[in-house]
């Protein structure tokens, strides 16, 4: 169907095009020789072109964008290997259900397949971890993948999409239109429940006398957490998240028991275990979450609420599915359930709660991990949350107040260490308005700590709290604990100092020693409004507590704090 | 238990990849896959033996579903289907067991499609069952080469997949 008058341009002018047609604003990326034409278009366009220092990062970075606005985030890299060091990124989006678009350069297509300069098979590379993938073979079909790509990543579940762009295609020149309709014969994503499914859900969850709901990312994704929060009321049902879930309802909603899962807190575990059934809405029953899946939930029915089929009786058998969208699906049932006789069942949580609640040893003299991030949560509440992956992930899970959904973003399925400050730099750029703290480890900071760089050449002032403890930490601690305390190759203190790492950068550095530095380094970090690190040392062996070691039910847990 | 699905997708290069990869790195395994252009020149049709319990099938089916390329899933193991596949057998022949070998291709209303002083090649169509039986008699002969096409599959009736 074409669309307005149309006209002759080159396919990289196409794609600009297409690029603005999609509304897109910003694009994350590194150039190359494949894509000289692209670039030369970049220069003279109004779209916003974050130069990064490394490709992973473009990807990371539009991953955070997405993840903070709802919006499709968009990375480009040439081909070869910019194209690979993509992958990393775009498998972090893949597992996380993330929303963006990847365009690659290739060599021309008269020399794809020959192993020329800068070749590889990013399509066939990229196939197991994107929800699609193009080869663009005439530029005539440059518009309708374009828009194929957007309408794939953005809808049912959301994931990564791929295109790649062949020097040839992007110097060719076509009749430009727009397509204004998609037609995907093979791609039509359910979004509206099944009626007769949320009646019958609706009939079981109104018997139940000890519900739970478990809230995974698919919440957050579908813009459900006003329906979540009514729902869980409706009911009077506790709510456990998943890592992906956080901030789907309020850390301080009295009926949110927090995460569940390896590093839950017990009372969620207790309550998932105990409990006669759970509604799991948009989640999708991972192995951190449920541990021994023989021992999980033993005396539960099972509602699933989930946009993809094919998560359904995955992992655990499920008694009534339900495949659609969380927002829709759960204004329905809204409409069809009663409140459930949980009173006991609230009051038992509320025992739990108090016998079991999260802490830590506290400590005047040597800055623990937990403090910083409850001090963090004092001093920038409302602030977006971005982490790294290790021991400091789990206590920014645990310890920070969350208000909102889309303020805690981290790489809950891939676990990818250096995932944090590049998104904490697409979050940015995304909602410049709201402050961006990176939770880093000092191992994960170094693994994209060049994207400083980044920060400070297009004045993103992102604060990067790194919880230094001279160790991978999470590695460290299943040493600790499985492996008879032989720290083999976890110890790397004395890598690098990252106050004078940050101010080689023209970053702000700043250190904390003791727990009363903490405070002001963070506020004098954010006052700056300048890209800043903030070195913090904290306890080297402190643990993340509680514990289901890997493998075990989820009610079997390590107390490890008092150690 | 085997299963046979017959899948719809797009006549595109790459599709056959994206559904041979989907079942590598899940871990289901293929018995046999045999692909072909269908009466609509844009989609091809493929034909699928699957080894699993229902589980698995289920898993599978919902897997393929996701792909973007596949149009459609449909297990037709369960109906009442026409299922063939042929086989090209390239058996030891000579003066000796030649007519053997004919009257043995004559029973399976199999055809000799070519024949030389030391071999004959067999070309035979038919469900497993039978593809299996004549293959089991040839061999006292001596199988040089045997090529199979796959199982393909319609069911019975008016009914479309």
């Amino acid at each position: 169907m074409k669309t307005g008058s149309t006209e002759k341009v080159t396919g990289a002018k196409a794609l600009i095009k297409c690029l603005e047609q999609e509304h897109v604003d910003t694009l994350f990326g590194y150039p190359g020789g494949a894509l000289l034409p692209i670039y030369d278009e970049l220069y003279d366009s109004d779209l916003r072109h974050i130069l990064v220092r490394h490709e992973q990062a473009a990807a990371h970075a539009a991953d955070g964008y997405a993840r903070v606005t709802g919006k499709t985030g968009v990375c480009i890299a040439t081909s070869g290997p910019g194209a690979t060091n993509l992958v990393t990124g775009i498998a972090t989006a893949y597992m996380d259900s993330v929303p963006i678009v990847a365009l690659t350069g290739q060599v021309p297509s008269s020399m794809i397949g020959n192993d020329a300069f800068q070749e590889a098979n990013i399509t066939g590379i990229t196939q197991p971890i994107t929800k699609h993938n193009y080869l663009v073979q005439d530029a005539n079909e440059l518009p309708r993948v374009v828009k194929e790509a957007f309408h794939i990543a953005s809808t049912g579940r959301q994931g990564p999409v791929l295109i790649d762009l062949p020097k040839d295609i992007t110097t060719s020149e076509i009749e430009f239109y727009y397509p204004e309709k998609v037609e995907l014969r093979g791609y039509k994503p359910t979004y509206k429940g099944n009626l007769q499914q949320i009646k019958r859900a609706a009939e079981e969850i109104t018997k139940a006398e000890r519900p739970v709901i478990y809230a995974g990312g698919g919440i957050i994704n579908s813009n459900a957490s006003a329906e979540l929060v009514q729902f869980a009321e409706a009911l009077m049902a506790p709510v456990a998240t998943t890592l992906m879930g956080i901030g789907a309802i309020p850390t301080e909603h009295f009926l949110n028991v927090g995460m569940l899962g390896m590093h839950g807190s017990k009372y969620a575990n207790y309550a998932i275990q105990e409990s006669d059934l759970i509604i799991a809405v948009g989640a999708r029953f991972d192995d951190r979450v449920t541990g021994k899946l023989e021992s999980f939930a033993p005396n539960a029915k099972i509602v699933h609420i989930d946009i993809d089929p094919a998560e359904i009786s995955k992992n655990i058998p499920v008694h009534i599915p339900i495949v659609g969208d969380a927002k829709q699906i759960l204004k329905m049932l809204i409409k069809y359930v009663k409140r459930c006789k949980s009173e006991p069942w609230l009051a038992k949580i509320k025992e739990w709660k108090k016998e079991f609640p999260l802490t830590y040893k506290k400590d005047s003299k040597v800055i623990q991990p937990q403090f910083v991030i409850e001090k963090i949560s004092e001093i920038c509440k409302d602030a977006i949350l971005v982490t790294e992956v290790g021991q400091h992930q789990m206590w920014a899970a645990q310890f920070f107040k969350y208000s909102e959904p889309r303020t805690f973003l981290t790489s809950g399925g891939l676990g990818t260490m250096g995932y944090g400050y590049p998104a904490a730099l697409g979050a940015k750029v995304g909602r410049p308005e709201k402050l961006v703290v990176d939770i880093s480890g000092d191992g994960s900071f170094q693994m994209n700590s060049q994207e400083l760089a980044t920060a400070v050449q297009n004045e993103i002032p992102v604060v990067a709290v790194i919880l230094n403890n001279g160790y991978l930490g999470m590695v460290r601690q299943w040493q600790e604990l499985f492996f008879d305390r032989r720290y083999s190759y976890t110890d790397i203190s004395g890598s690098v100092d990252f106050v004078k790492l940050a101010e080689a950068y023209g970053a702000l550095g700043l250190r904390a020693e003791r727990p009363s530095e903490v405070g002001p380094a963070i506020e004098a970090a954010i006052k700056s409004e300048r890209p800043a690190v903030v070195d913090v040392r904290v306890e080297c062996e402190a643990n993340v507590s509680p514990m289901v070691p890997a493998g075990a039910a989820i009610n079997e847990i390590l107390d490890l704090e008092e150690n | 238990m085997k299963h046979t699905l017959a899948v719809l997708v797009e006549n595109r290069s790459g599709v056959l990849t994206r559904v041979a990869g989907l079942f590598s790195r899940r871990g289901y395994n293929i018995e046999s896959l045999a692909v072909g252009v269908t009466e609509d020149l844009s989609v091809s049709r493929m034909t699928i033996v699957v080894e699993g319990d229902d589980n698995v099938l289920e898993q599978v089916t919902k897997q393929l579903n996701k792909l973007i390329d596949v149009i459609k899933v449909s297990d037709i193991g369960n109906d009442e289907a026409v299922e063939r596949e042929l086989a090209l057998i390239k058996v030891t022949a000579d003066v000796n067991t030649r007519a053997e070998i004919i009257q043995i291709a004559n029973i399976f209303r199999a055809r000799i499609v070519d024949v030389a002083p030391k071999s004959m090649t067999v070309e035979v169509t038919g469900d497993e069952a039978k593809l299996q039986a004549i293959e089991k008699l040839l061999r006292q002969f001596g199988i040089k080469e045997m090529v199979r096409t796959g199982k393909i599959a319609l069911s019975r009736g008016p009914k479309k997949v």
